[in-house]
């Protein structure tokens, strides 16, 4: 039995969003390991890219979850996922997002990113909003 | 309202300047002034997709920007002007009447020696940010708003670890 782990998505954002995302996940889940945190901080875009495409390679990982759509890890990773002609970008991704696709027993990625992108759309809620 | 900001940043279009600046001074454009963004209507879209439906991006080479800035401060919308490098921004307080210079993000490559968190130059981009001074531009480093405007000299003394 192997003890080897399969990374299925990179999680890339600002300052620590995707430690802490991850660990979250972990805590809830026991399923965090799945996810690849991607740390950013003082890199320029062009070197963002290069990392995502690295980690890509280096895990066989073909879905990406970012922060902002704004941010610099979702334009770096289009242009990525445009480069190697293959691949899935969430932009906006939450915890439920992350917990649903981490935890999911849906063996194609790109299948399980999309439903998991539905899913952290759909778990966010107002409470006490204004009538 | 006018050009409210003259940013240098590598990463163009992200979201220190969408959200960061662009929320508390309202900015409803964004004048993105680069060579090779204004040659490719991909790179174009990719930044547009990464606004707001009510922020517009206007693109331009350096030599097409200098002569329009004019216009773009005239305008009744709070707007942002936006570089990826020292050299655009050159040509724009050379050409386009740009004063006042923030940099908000040089980032790390080899070479480059890091001044602050966002801020890592060569001496002669270093040399470079003095010049902007020389020509008349009152340069400062400021990431986001709520941080300290730090002055050219200051920044350029900073070292990493230095506490800045």
């Amino acid at each position: 039995m192997s003890d080897v782990v399969v990374k299925r998505a990179l999680v890339a954002g600002h300052a620590d969003f995707a430690a802490g995302l991850i660990s979250a996940v972990e805590m809830i889940s026991g399923c965090g390991n799945v996810l690849e945190p991607i740390q950013v901080r003082g890199l320029c875009g062009d070197d963002i890219q290069k990392l995502l495409h690295e980690k890509l390679v280096e895990t066989g990982a073909r879905v990406i979850f970012t922060d902002l759509q704004a941010g610099s890890c979702t334009m770096a990773a289009r242009r990525v996922l445009r480069e190697l002609g293959e691949g899935v970008l969430v932009a906006g991704a939450n915890l439920p997002m992350l917990l649903d696709f981490a935890m999911s027993s849906n063996e194609n990625a790109a299948e399980a990113a999309a439903a998991a992108a539905e899913r952290g759309r759909a778990a966010v809620s107002v409470h006490g909003a204004p009538t | 309202m006018t050009l409210v900001l003259n940013r240098i940043d590598d990463r163009l279009i992200h979201g220190q300047v969408v959200v960061g600046w662009g929320q508390p001074l309202d900015v409803k454009f964004i004048v993105l002034v680069d060579d090779s963004v204004a040659g490719s209507d991909w790179e174009q879209e990719l930044y547009r997709m990464g606004v707001p439906p009510d922020m517009e991006v206007l693109f331009h080479s350096a030599a097409d920007a200098a002569p329009l800035l004019d216009a773009y401060r005239a305008e009744r919308r709070p707007g942002i002007l936006l570089t990826g490098d020292i050299p655009t921004m050159r040509t724009l307080v050379e050409k386009g009447g740009v004063r006042d210079v923030n940099i908000g993000g040089i980032h790390h490559r080899a070479g480059r020696t890091q001044h602050l968190r966002y801020v890592f130059l060569t001496p002669q981009e270093a040399d470079a940010l003095r010049e902007l001074s020389t020509l008349g531009a009152v340069v400062t480093a400021q990431d986001v708003p709520a941080a300290r405007a730090m002055p050219l000299e200051e920044l350029l003394a900073a070292r990493e670890g230095g506490g800045t």
